[in-house]
Formats: structure tokens, sequence, C-alpha cells
């Protein structure tokens, strides 16, 4: 990795339990400002906590994670979660319709969201205007997780936390998703870290990558790792995958 | 009534005991319990009234408030005993209605100064307040254990906890009350309230057995209120920490 990239957030010795259960052991590492970080590794290994942990849901038993070069705790918990956006995995949605949980990140802050300004977020994602009104329940899954893209973007983070957001979604879709994230990311220079279990979307989007397994952090680097790591786990890992 | 006549009543007990017992429903146990514990509970009750309205003291009058408080909040606690202080969350919110209740009936003359009213009309709206304080929290707990994803999406989104949690506390505050206001609705001749039942039964005249109903029925829409309200707002912020995070187990029993 090049010393020029300044860090975004930095997890020092990081580690989380639950009930004597570890969740995160020994957790090291950075992520880079304006690069796009993916974060791998197999069901339970604890990447869902990680990224809860960027966004102040959760913190840390021990250890220290930096936002900038200031320990994530001194920050005031609304501020910090305003600028580090998350799409959190299950995709939630409130009971009302669309509208209701596109602007509900204004709502939080007394502030009304334009129909039209709506309706962009919504082409952004490629939903087009009549879904403003139906009821978001009644939506699918995909449509679900564009809704909570969307809804991650409201606040203009300078941290966006993607959290397999595109695992719902038809191969137009992942693409369109693809392209839309990094539009963001070039753009606003976003730093973005993406959860994903498509090892071949980890290579086409990402910068860097993190390897994780069982809570531990094996192996981080430039996205090209994933095709040239030597750590016998991970090859088996992404050949595994790759193989599904 | 004697207590010649008053064991004859006991028939009344007999006649589930012994169809109980013919269609083997396995009652039997809980029926002799639940008759000694009225009898003894009651008959120690009358006593302890009659001593009381008889000395006409103050202290013990709030002897008797204070008791009253105690056993409800004992018997409310145990439905929320995950959030943290729930005991002295419920003792609050009941001396509240006690306080607000009787500040405001002998405030303005509406009932006498005196134990005959004061101790009934209290154990009435304790009761209630209990009753409800305890429908509030099993709402309550319950609505955040369905919505567990939206409180986080919430925060997650920079909501406070007081956002995060408005539906579900709103949700429960609306559920808890609404029972009041239906029997309320629905009081009629054939389900005549047993306080007014037993008021006529007692000799008195009908018209003011229900205007004490009436009053009964109106200081009880207070009481709901206050008490699912208060109990609410009392108890939610337990349920996260000064990061705004939500406390692990905080709700799950
Ligand atoms: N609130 C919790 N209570 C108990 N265990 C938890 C909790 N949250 C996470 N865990 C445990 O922590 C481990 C890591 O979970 P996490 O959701 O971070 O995994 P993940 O890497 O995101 O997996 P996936 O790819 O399936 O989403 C799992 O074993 C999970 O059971
Ligand atoms: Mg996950």
């Amino acid at each position: 990795m090049n010393s020029l990239n300044e860090i975004a957030i930095s997890f020092q010795n990081v580690f989380y339990e639950i009930d004597d259960l570890s969740i995160l052991n020994n957790i090291t590492g950075e992520f880079y400002k304006g690069k796009i970080t993916t974060l791998v590794g197999p069901s339970g290994a604890g990447k869902s906590t990680l990224l809860k942990m960027c966004n102040g849901l959760i913190s840390p038993t021990t250890g220290d994670i930096f936002i900038g070069d200031q320990p994530i705790h001194s920050y005031e918990p609304t501020h910090l979660r305003k600028s580090v956006g998350i799409a959190l995995q299950s995709a939630p949605i409130i009971r009302g319709t669309v509208f209701h949980n596109l602007s509900l990140p204004f709502t939080l802050q007394n502030k009304k969201l334009p129909e039209k300004d709506a309706i962009s977020f919504l082409e952004d994602v490629r939903l087009d205007h009549t879904f403003l009104h139906r009821q978001a329940e009644d939506l699918s899954g995909g449509q679900k997780q564009k809704i909570s893209i969307a809804r991650s973007l409201l606040n203009r983070p300078k941290i966006l936390l993607l959290d397999e957001i595109t695992s719902a979604l038809d191969p137009t879709s992942v693409n369109e998703i693809e392209q839309l994230i990094l539009k963001i990311n070039q753009k606003y220079g976003v730093t973005m870290i993406w959860i994903t279990h498509n090892i071949e979307q980890a290579k086409r989007i990402g910068h860097y990558t993190w390897i994780m397994m069982e809570g531990q952090l094996l192996e981080t680097g430039e996205s090209t790792i994933l095709s040239t790591s030597t750590n016998e786990r991970i090859q088996q890992f992404v050949n595994g995958v790759q193989d599904l | 009534m004697t207590y010649t006549t008053l064991s004859l009543t006991l028939i009344f007990v007999l006649i589930p005991l012994l169809l109980s017992k013919t269609l083997k429903l396995d009652l039997e146990k809980d029926t002799i319990i639940a008759t000694v514990r009225s009898i003894v509970q009651l008959l120690a009750v009358g006593y302890v009234l009659k001593f009381v309205f008889d000395s006409e003291h103050i202290i013990y009058i709030l002897l008797m408030i204070t008791l009253m408080i105690g056993t409800a909040t004992l018997n409310a606690r145990k439905k929320g005993k995950a959030i943290k202080g729930i005991t002295w969350k419920i003792a609050l919110t009941l001396i509240v209605i006690e306080a607000v209740t009787q500040g405001i009936l002998l405030g303005f003359h509406i009932v006498p100064a005196t134990a005959q009213y004061i101790i009934p009309i209290s154990g009435m709206l304790i009761g209630n307040s209990m009753v409800l304080s305890i429908l509030f929290l099993n709402r309550f707990t319950a609505e955040i254990e369905a919505s567990r994803d939206e409180v986080e999406l919430i925060l997650s989104l920079g909501g406070t906890p007081k956002q995060a949690i408005h539906n579900q506390l709103t949700n429960a505050i609306r559920a808890s009350m609404i029972p009041t206001i239906e029997s309320q609705k629905t009081i009629e001749l054939v389900q005549l309230p047993g306080m007014m039942s037993g008021q006529i039964i007692g000799g008195a005249d009908p018209v003011q057995a229900v205007q004490f109903q009436l009053l009964i029925i109106f200081a009880l829409l207070t009481t709901a209120a206050i008490s699912s309200i208060l109990i609410g707002f009392l108890s939610y912020p337990t349920l996260f920490n000064e990061r705004m995070q939500i406390i692990k187990n905080s709700i799950s029993k």
C-alpha cells in the first residue's frame, strides 16, 4: 500500500465480545480516504460487526478506532452517524411510503425533502417516480435494497459503509448500482467500505480489500491479493466462492 | 351478614371444585389456594380498614397508601425486570398518580378528606395504574423486540434514542390506554361496575352510587394517561447507553 494515502479510519487492536464470545479478535488496520475498500470473508466472520463499529452503533470491548485523527468516541454520536453513513445488511424499512422511508434522514433533522429531490434519488438507484408513493413494505427484496442505498446517500456522508447492498439484485441492477457507487466515490471523494460475498465484484470495484475470517483480519492489501494471496485459507475461500 | 351466612357462600367454591374433579380439569388445588388467600387477605384488609377508619389518623392513612403503592410496585415490576431501575420508576409513577388524583379530589373538596373516601379511591386508582403499567411494559418490550431493526436503522442515520423509539413508545402508550377507554364505553346494566354494585348492596342511594362511579371513571382516564406516559418516558432511556447505542439484552428477559 502506498504511504501517500491519507487514513480515513483506523482500527487499533480492536476486540469485540458478546457474553464472553469473541466476535472480533485483535483487528488492526486502515481504510484510506477517498478509496473503496471491500470487506470479504465467510458468513459470521464479523464483517457487519466491524462496519457497525465505524458508524458508532456498537463500540469495541477493547481497542481504539480513529476517524481521521480523532478517536471515534470523541465525536457526538448523531454527528458521527450523519457523516459516516451506513446501508445495513437487512435493508430495514419503516412502515409507510417509499417517500417516507427515503426522507427519513431529513425527517430526523426536522428538514423536509422536496419531492423532486426524492425522485432524483430514486432515479439514481433506477427506480422511477411511480414508486414514491407506494408502501415500502410491499416492495421486493431488491427494491428495498435500492431504497436503503438511496437513503444512505441523503446525508451526503463523507464515509459510506455498504453491507451487501447488491445481494438481492439482478445482474443489470448490480451493474447499475456499482456504477452509481463508483460515480459517487469519484465525484465526491467519498471513502467507502463495501462488504460483499461476490469476489468478482470485490475485484471490480475495490481499490483495497480486507479479508476476514472468524473474527480475525487475515490479510489486507490492494484488491489483487484476492487472486495472488499465497495464504492457503484465503485461496480456499476465494476459490470456493468462485465455484458456486 | 353473619359468619354463618358467609360460610354458606362456600357452596360457590364447592361447585367448581366438584366440577373440576369430575371433569379432571385439575384446578382443585388452585381453587383452594385462591379461596384461602382471598379469605385471609380480605378479612385482614377489612379489619385493618376498620381500625384506620375508626382512628382516622393521618399516619395510618399514609401508611395504608404506602402499603398499596409498595404492593402494586412489586407486582408490576415483574414485567419490566429487564429495564434498569424499574422498581423506583413504577413507584414514582404510582406516587404521582396518587398525588395528582387526591390533589384534585381533596383540593376541590370533591370528596371529604376522610379515610373512608381516600383509601378506597386510592386503592382503585393505584390498582388500575398497576395494571396499566403491566400492560404498558408488556407491549413496549414486545414492540421493541419486534422492531429492533427499525430502532437500529434510525440510530444509524443519526437519529436520537428518543426518535428511534418514538413509534414503539406511542404505540405502547396507546395500546395500554385503549382498554380503559373502551371499557368505559361499554359500561351497561348487565355489567354494573363492581364499586357501584357494592355500594348499592351496602344500601347506598343508586344515584349517589352512580355519581361516585362517574368520579372513578373520570379519574381512571387521568390515571391511564399519566401512568403509561410517565412509565414510558422514564423507562425508554435505560434501553440506550450514553453513546446512543442499544444496550445488549436490555429488553429480552
Ligand atoms: N447481537 C449479537 N448477539 C450475539 N451474537 C452476535 C450478535 N451480532 C453478531 N453476532 C455474532 O457475531 C458473529 C459475526 O457476525 P456478523 O454479522 O458480523 O458476521 P458477517 O461477517 O457480517 O456475516 P454475514 O456474511 O453472514 O453477514 C456471528 O457469529 C454472529 O452470530
Ligand atoms: Mg453481515
